[in-house]
């Protein structure tokens, strides 16, 4: 068994590192190119770093990005769980309907999609508002595939069903179900779901710059056209801000240390439950 | 007596009613600059730019800062007219600043001003509206829209340009042809797609036998170059140049300057049996949000500075020949063009269809 | 009485009767979603499939439609579906793995973290800056082809296939694998230590349990994933548009050219034609995963 064990350690440690230099290696090459100095045998240089700090319009643009990082998540969340766990629950002959739905995003090229887009912001631009953070509205459309997907396998690994109805039993009202049992359980889905939202807004570029707002991306393209050291550390560094700011909400999403009311409701007590 | 005091009260009441008129008139009297054809019609240039600075914005499009030192420009308006700018969609197309004009209508981020191909211009001229700069009469005949609603701007050579510290030097579009050239040579777009790409397959064209209205021997030259290894497919951008991956573009020889910065030994050539010019043109959008700021943005750029500036970034500005004639030229920037020793010629708009639509029928198959 | 069946009686009166009265309030529930996604995503799918049946007069046949016969569209199609069905196994399987190398470790440690948010970002990561990523590392004058060839190994031996649909699978994998990764991890946490126990103690070894136990249930999720990982690479655009700038292989660099062609080629009826077509494909897509679906969840039954 311990044989067994450090074998799969080793698998892991020599995966870890495969994977490790199949993602960083190009990252690395990237940074490498950025700091280069211009010319044949020219020193290196931090001037393609230092320079992003100097351009003024890239603080609004971040602010917007992550105001509609945090517009988006919200929306995706309360509007894509809910309707999950009652399509699970009461409406099954909808579940294949809405997983068309939520793979409907994907299967056309945002430079199609925008064209039907268009009409709806142009819209919403004369009578309702022509601020950038309506994009997050098309964003949660974008958005929904990843997250669908990923709430999806957690839903599947929780028995919804069983939970639902012992709670129910017990009085719990539908906000209660939610909050206290369905969250609580695909806590990982969500966060995950989460991820892919937040870094998905971060990234975004096609629908922002097709509809003339600036957003993270937009500014980025625009300073990359400084020189070609820009153009890639604004991309190692938008990259990195990314993945801190992941970092940070993975350990806010941080599970906290079972409670008893948490116990009652986790489905491996529950089936051990029914035996008495 | 009774007379004179009469006479000098009537004169005094008219002269009240007549400042009472003249005052009234310039206060309620704001211009609606959407529909001035020019400064002089709308109140003259103080009139202008005052009622450009109440604007306060400026909407422009596709306007990347490296493409013929417009970075310098648009720092320069900004610095003489306190005006914002906002530069969207920095990468488009010319057909994506005629889609921006048709999908964003009258809001307030629809573009105010486009810097567009002769094609997509004259096919769109039902979204402009005409506007006369003040040196009108400084630009050819042959390059304006005789009212107004298009006017061309800077022009220049397709070229190819190269890395001279990775390549040989290049002296006929054959050498490309060599094998010091194997994986190097890019073409800036898809010519069904990019009006320069189209015009750099036009220049192959021409160099090997071809004419302006027979673009074949260009597709042909290029087939030849992926046969033998030397074309590669990528999206030539400043960091495939500067790391050595497309140390040869086909390009308009202002935007192949734009490389020098980031390779010192970046040089340029036009060859002489295949000088092959292009304009790009200047439209004001019906329906700009900020009609004012578009105008005096207009008289900027064909101001002596602003030509200035094109000049600067490799560029041909419109009016080179008047400025030249003029002595207001930058004598040292238009002395660092690149040389052009055969005869320029120009693709008319319907040689410019024809090509593209022999290019849909057999570019895909010839560079696959 | 358990309490499981007490249960069971109180939920069975809250279910709608067979005759439907009851059914308006439960469809209510999913009405919020079916709206905002019927303005904002539904409604635009329509006026594009709509803009396909409209010819350039503006009168209404299936003129637009005649693009999909042509022959580089049905190539375009062809290289799109195998593309994506390629990228889509490679990532998964591949992602799956390194999901489990995660999943398999601990589930408050740095490196679940680390892994999971370099995910989140890579899943999103594309475009000119990915492909020059790649193109510097491999490219033809990137630093690790130059490395391999002083060391003897030339991995272009003809022509240099990073621009060329193989390199377009391995480029896009950067981006399939943590996607991947991101997806299937819950399915994973799932798996109780229970299962791989009484499959031991009932005398299986690991094939038994990858076989019998953990496979079925991890089907359903796994094909899921496969399924998003399909549709992901299917409809990608900007990577792609820089790495094969010529000649428009796929049916996203065509419609792409369609729209943005600034030399008179720009057609936008027959890109929403393009458009129609891929949705279709995807719906059939769409269809034989959810016949392998019920296949899967047989073995659960």
């Amino acid at each position: 068994m311990k044989a067994g064990r450090a074998r799969f350690q080793v698998f892991r440690a020599v995966m870890l590192v495969l994977f490790g230099a199949f993602f960083l290696v190009p990252i690395g090459a990237m940074f490498e190119f950025s700091t280069r100095g211009t010319g044949i045998a020219a020193p290196r240089t931090w001037a393609a770093w230092t320079s992003i700090l100097t351009y003024p319009d890239l603080t609004n643009a971040i602010v917007a990005s992550l105001e509609l990082c945090v517009i988006t998540s919200i929306l995706m969340v309360i509007l894509l769980l809910p309707t999950m766990v009652w399509v699970r629950l009461r409406l099954p002959r909808l579940r294949g309907v809405i997983e068309f739905i939520c793979l409907l995003p994907l299967t056309i090229p945002a430079i199609v999609l925008i064209v039907g887009l268009v009409p709806i912001y142009y819209f919403m631009a004369l009578n309702i508002s022509d601020n950038i953070l309506t994009l997050s509205l098309a964003y949660v459309i974008l958005v929904l595939p990843y997250a669908y997907r990923s709430m999806d396998v957690g839903l599947a690994a929780i028995d919804v069903k069983t939970l639902t109805e012992a709670a129910r039993s017990l009085g719990a009202s539908w906000p209660t179900v939610m909050a206290r049992i369905i969250v609580p359980n695909i806590r990982v889905a969500i966060l995950n779901a989460l991820l892919l939202s937040v870094a998905l807004v971060l990234g975004e570029f096609t629908f922002a710059n097709l509809l003339s707002y600036v957003n993270l991306q937009v500014a980025i393209a625009q300073l990359g056209r400084a020189n070609a050291g820009v153009s890639i550390s604004t991309a190692v560094a938008s990259l990195l801000f990314a993945f801190v700011l992941l970092m940070v909400i993975s350990f806010v999403g941080r599970r906290r240390p079972p409670s008893l009311a948490a116990a009652a409701t986790d489905p491996q007590y529950l089936t051990s439950g029914q035996r008495t | 007596m009774n007379w004179h005091r009469l006479h000098r009260l009537g004169l005094a009441v008219a002269a009240v009613f007549i400042v009472a008129a003249c005052g009234s008139s310039s206060s309620a009297g704001s211009t609606d600059w959407s529909t001035q054809s020019s400064a002089s019609a709308g109140g003259g240039m103080d009139a202008l730019v005052a009622a450009a600075k109440a604007e306060g914005q400026l909407n422009i499009i596709a306007v990347p800062r490296d493409w013929a030192n417009y970075g310098a420009i648009i720092d320069g308006f900004t610095a003489k007219y306190g005006i914002k700018i906002n530069s969207a969609n920095p990468n488009g197309s010319s057909q994506d600043e005629v889609d921006a004009v048709n999908q964003l209508g009258k809001t307030s981020r629809a573009p105010d001003v486009l810097d567009i191909g002769m094609k997509v211009a004259l096919a769109n001229t039902a979204l402009f509206t005409p506007y006369q700069v003040g040196v009108w009469k400084d630009i050819p005949a042959a390059q304006k829209e005789s009212s107004g609603l298009w006017y061309q701007d800077y022009g220049g050579y397709m070229s190819i340009g190269y890395d001279s510290s990775k390549v040989p030097a290049v002296t006929s579009m054959q050498d490309l042809l060599g094998s010091a050239f194997k994986g190097k040579v890019a073409l800036n777009g898809d010519p069904t797609k990019a009006n320069a790409a189209l015009n750099g397959v036009m220049m192959a064209s021409l160099a090997n036998g071809g004419s302006l209205d027979n673009i074949g021997p260009g597709v042909d030259f290029f087939h030849q170059l992926k046969v033998k290894g030397n074309f590669v497919p990528v999206q030539a951008t400043t960091a495939t140049v500067k790391s050595g991956q497309t140390p040869v573009v086909f390009d308009w020889d202002y935007l192949s300057q734009s490389h020098g910065t980031d390779v010192p030994t970046w040089k340029i050539f036009v060859p002489s049996n295949a000088t092959l010019g292009g304009y790009y043109a200047q439209a004001i959008n019906k329906n700009a949000p900020h009609p004012a700021a578009a105008r005096l943005w207009e008289e900027y750029l064909y101001s002596d500075a602003g030509q200035n500036f094109w000049l600067k970034g490799g560029a041909r500005p419109v009016r080179m020949a008047a400025m030249q004639s003029a002595g207001t030229l930058d004598a040292a920037a238009a002395a660092a063009l690149p040389a052009i020793t055969g005869t320029p010629v120009f693709l008319s708009p319907d040689q410019a269809t024809a090509a593209g639509t022999y290019l849909a029928a057999h570019w895909a198959a010839a560079i696959s | 009485m358990t309490a499981a069946g007490n249960a069971a009686a109180v939920i069975d009166a809250g279910r709608p009767l067979q005759g439907g009265r009851r059914l308006p309030l439960t469809w209510l529930g999913a009405v919020p979603f079916l709206a905002y996604v019927g303005l904002f995503l539904l409604l635009p799918t329509v006026i594009v499939v709509a803009g396909a049946f409209v010819d350039k007069n503006g009168s209404v046949n299936l003129s637009e439609l005649q693009t999909l016969n042509q022959p580089y569209v049905v190539k375009a199609y062809m290289s799109s579906v195998l593309l994506s069905v390629e990228s889509a196994l490679i990532g998964a399987v591949a992602g799956a793995l390194l999901a489990y190398v995660i999943a398999t470790g601990n589930p408050q440690g740095l490196l679940r973290r680390t892994v999971t948010s370099a995910a989140g970002v890579l899943a999103q990561f594309g475009g000119v800056t990915l492909a020059f990523a790649f193109i510097a590392t491999i490219g033809g004058a990137g630093f690790l082809r130059v490395f391999l060839l002083d060391h003897g190994i030339d991995i272009y031996p003809g022509n240099i296939w990073l621009y060329d649909l193989p390199g377009l699978i391995v480029v896009y994998l950067y981006f399939q694998i943590p996607l991947m990764v991101l997806v299937f991890l819950p399915a994973l946490d799932g798996i109780r230590p229970q299962w791989r126990e009484a499959t031991e103690s009932l005398g299986g070894n690991a094939w038994h349990y990858w076989r019998y136990v953990a496979g079925p249930l991890l089907a359903p999720a796994f094909l899921g994933a496969t399924l998003l990982l399909f549709a992901n690479s299917f409809s990608a655009y900007a990577t792609a548009a820089a790495l094969i700038n010529q000649g428009n292989p796929i049916v996203p660099l065509a419609i792409g050219n369609l729209i943005q062609s600034e030399v008179g080629l720009s057609d936008p009826g027959q890109a929403k034609a393009l458009a129609l077509g891929m949705i279709v494909i995807v719906a059939v897509v769409m269809i034989s995963y959810s016949v392998l679906q019920r296949r899967t969840a047989r073995w659960l039954q």
